[in-house]
């Protein structure tokens, strides 16, 4: 069923990916379908990441927009795929062509690059961004249940692991790549739409990657394994058995609810890296130039530890390394309050952050797709994933009004007291104590 | 399903064609480039500092393709588009008066750093310190012993989604007066206290007062905002109004306005007179997205981007401040202008 790509270099993180996994469980390779939505990840972010990196400098400096043009340009960046996620998940679920979904979301931000090398001007860059978004948000779900579909289910989350540790490979790879190209154009416009050449290049061999070498796997008619012949991880074995169609029924399952109800009380008091970064600068320790730096610190430890995390997650069952995650972020609260450690400190902090992120992402995402039917795959982590970034959200905004009318640490007191009370709340939810340990 | 022979050619066919583009592309911007730096300057250049700087003069940002791109410039104002004098020091931004000048230095690459410079009567550069963010607006007061700065801190934002900026005002001894943001405000006589309040771009009408535009993204609105540092109080005059810049007589400030136009990115230059409280719109249709400088009581000045892919070539362009008028190009390939009487 699944296909494998000897003999290119990604057969060796296979390997590695398998080399080493705990008694008892069956040794086994991360299928080809993963790694090959690995390599349409990683080319895509690259292909993100890059513009990303150069866009607020292209918009302030070079097409000389004011700051409030980017802020508004910012905000669609970060708002729109949001929205669309749920929609996207849907739609795979509807159609059980998850690939293809994800086809015409990839499909639409490869477009947008070659948009930006031909349009200037506020509304067109406007657009571009926002239908980039739009691609992004569509894609998301539906990758994610081709990644749960290829998988058998007690390695989930080491291969939500192994994605992620790609996709964050190409997060790194895209800004070193911008940069090392506008380093080489001085003057002019030619460096920016340069950029924009590769970045395009990246995204068309990323989306022929996904078109020609992933698979097209369906979750109703590709996987055996359903909740309900398998047993529930949270408890319960009352997930109804798999409808033929996707219901919005499905997401009102009991489990799902439960993880939903946890990420959205932990996500609330999570406080991002960005307000970190701040509160590691009021320290004294770092200067605020260095914040492109302390992303890739971050960014570094969370493509290193995501699959050893997935693994660990497989073997001791996948809530409980979900709430140890946020108890790991928790600590981070703590050094960067109390501005424990100095520079040592910083690190320390990003560290924990990077394996945070490792410990929580690709983990909720196996969660998830435990807890619904195959039918409704790509709508079940699409809602998870959608109240993460929506509870992020309001969680940012309290914790700037609580820094503005009270202090850093004042706001980091409560957030910090907020995740104290939040993590025994997520781990009763997701009863990480009786947790059944999955494996054969 | 797998990997067929077939899907793998058509594969191979594929990178091969986007990753040769890519570097047919890079090869040929990098051709062009050269050749734009070789062919340049199509400006013509003078070395007679001293004798320039005697006459009445624009000091500004060169933006003419080539190595002379970003570098510090001053022109006679009496032969605008003729020879120039390019000095050595780059700038994001210049502002100067007879007595000294302040130039935003960029550093870019992966972790870009902003200093700000100040500069002696010579435009030599004095002390570099540094800047938070993205740099934006610089101003000096008309006695050359105030310095004011405006950068974007995108990592002081309240949520991702918003920008924030920094206007930081020092004196010429290094000390700072502080961030505007410390100091009391009020809008139509109530506290000004909204969290997500901004001020950029300010003009010193003495050593005291000062015009500014605050701003709320959250209301969606600006001000044009009067200030006294002494008092360290900011209290608004109108709305709709950013980037002020007061008149050499002291009776009107010009300033860009959306015209209730909420979308961002298109901007009108109005002049609005303080006594009377009358605005006029100058006759200046494309979006001004600059703090304008005046060249005297009856003409502004301010940057414009070419269009196209000359985008990053600026010239700088008058326009009568009665709203009369068309508006032509004062220098061309030149940026962020600031006119410096002998």
């Amino acid at each position: 069923m699944y296909i494998t790509l000897r003999g290119t270099p990604k057969g060796e993180a296979k390997s590695s990916a398998g080399s080493a996994t705990s008694a008892g469980a069956v040794r086994s390779r991360v299928p080809g379908a993963v790694i090959g939505l690995g390599v349409v990840s990683l080319l895509t972010d690259i292909s993100s990441e890059s513009v990303a990196a150069i866009l607020p400098i292209y918009i302030t400096v070079v097409v000389g927009l004011g700051p409030l043009a980017f802020g508004f340009i910012d905000g669609i960046y970060q708002g729109i795929s949001a929205f669309v996620r749920i929609a996207g998940g849907r739609w795979a679920d509807r159609t059980d062509r998850p690939k293809w979904v994800a086809f015409v979301g990839y499909g639409l931000s490869a477009l947008t690059r070659l948009g930006l090398l031909f349009i200037s001007g506020f509304w067109a860059i406007t657009s571009v961004v926002a239908v980039d978004r739009l691609g992004k948000g569509l894609r998301t779900g539906p990758r994610d249940a081709l990644i749960a579909t290829a998988s058998d289910p007690e390695h989930l989350g080491r291969n939500f692991g192994a994605h992620r540790a790609m996709d964050t490979a190409g997060a790194l790879i895209g800004p070193l790549m911008a940069f090392a190209i506008l380093a080489m154009f001085p003057i002019g416009l030619g460096g920016y739409q340069t950029v924009f050449v590769w970045s395009f290049a990246f995204a068309v061999v990323g989306v022929a990657v996904l078109a020609l070498v992933v698979p097209d796997l369906r979750s109703r008619s590709g996987s055996s394994e359903t909740p309900s012949s398998v047993a529930d991880e949270t408890g319960p074995t009352d997930a109804p058995a798999p409808p033929v169609r996707p219901r919005w029924s499905d997401l009102a399952n009991p489990g799902l609810r439960r993880l939903l109800i946890a990420a959205a009380a932990l996500s609330l008091v999570t406080i991002g890296d960005g307000f970190l970064y701040l509160a590691l600068e009021n320290t004294g320790e770092i200067s605020a130039a260095y914040f492109p730096l302390l992303f890739v610190g971050t960014n570094f430890a969370y493509l290193s530890l995501a699959v050893p995390m997935g693994k660990l997650a497989d073997r001791v069952g996948r809530g409980r390394v979900f709430v140890g995650g946020y108890v790991l972020l928790l600590l981070c609260y703590v050094i960067a309050g109390f501005e424990f450690g100095g520079l040592a400190g910083v690190v320390l902090v990003l560290l924990l952050l990077g394996t945070f992120y490792a410990a929580t992402d690709g983990v909720m995402a196996a969660l998830a797709t435990r807890l619904v039917p195959a039918a409704s795959r790509a709508s079940g982590i699409s809602a998870a994933q959608t109240v993460v970034a929506l509870f992020r959200f309001v969680a940012s905004l309290g914790f700037g009004l609580l820094w503005q009318f009270g202090s850093l640490q004042t706001a980091m007191l409560v957030m910090g007291i907020g995740l104290a009370v939040a993590i025994p709340l997520a781990g009763a939810l997701l009863r990480v104590r009786g947790e059944r340990v999955a494996g054969p | 399903m797998t990997l067929t022979r077939n899907r793998l050619i058509v594969l191979v066919v594929v990178v091969v064609l986007a990753i040769g583009a890519a570097i047919a592309y890079f090869g040929y911007q990098r051709s062009t480039a050269d050749a734009q730096a070789s062919t340049a300057p199509v400006v013509q250049q003078a070395t007679d500092l001293p004798s320039m700087l005697a006459t009445d003069r624009v000091v500004f940002r060169s933006t003419a393709l080539g190595p002379t791109y970003g570098r510090l410039s001053v022109v006679a104002l009496a032969d605008p588009s003729g020879a120039r004098v390019v000095l050595d020091t780059s700038c994001e931004r210049v502002y100067a008066t007879a007595i000294n000048g302040v130039c935003i230095t960029a550093e870019r690459g992966i972790v870009s750093r902003y200093g700000i410079t100040e500069l002696n009567a010579k435009l030599a550069p004095q002390n570099n310190e540094d800047l938070n963010g993205l740099p934006s607006r610089a101003r000096i007061s008309p006695d050359g012993s105030l310095m004011s700065t405006t950068t974007f801190v995108t990592g002081h934002s309240y949520a991702e989604a918003s920008f924030s900026t920094e206007t930081i005002i020092r004196k010429d001894t290094g000390e700072e007066v502080g961030n505007l943001e410390d100091f009391t405000a009020t809008v139509d006589g109530q506290p000004f206290d909204i969290v997500d309040r901004n001020y950029w771009g300010v003009t010193f009408v003495d050593d005291d007062t000062f015009y500014v535009t605050g701003a709320s993204n959250t209301l969606g609105k600006t001000w044009l905002m009067k200030g006294s540092l002494s008092a360290r109080t900011i209290a608004s005059v109108r709305t709709d109004a950013e980037c002020p810049s007061i008149s050499p007589d002291r009776t009107r400030v010009a300033y860009k306005t959306r015209q209730g136009n909420p979308a961002p990115g298109q901007w009108h230059i109005a002049v609005y007179d303080l006594a009377t409280g009358e605005e006029t719109i100058l006759a200046e249709t494309r979006s001004v997205d600059d703090q304008v400088e005046w060249l005297d009581n009856s003409t502004v000045l301010y940057g414009l981007p070419r269009s196209g892919s000359e985008a990053t070539t600026y010239d700088v362009w008058q326009v009568p401040a009665d709203g009369t008028g068309e508006p032509t190009v004062l220098v061309p390939q030149a940026a962020s202008p600031a006119v410096v009487r002998a």
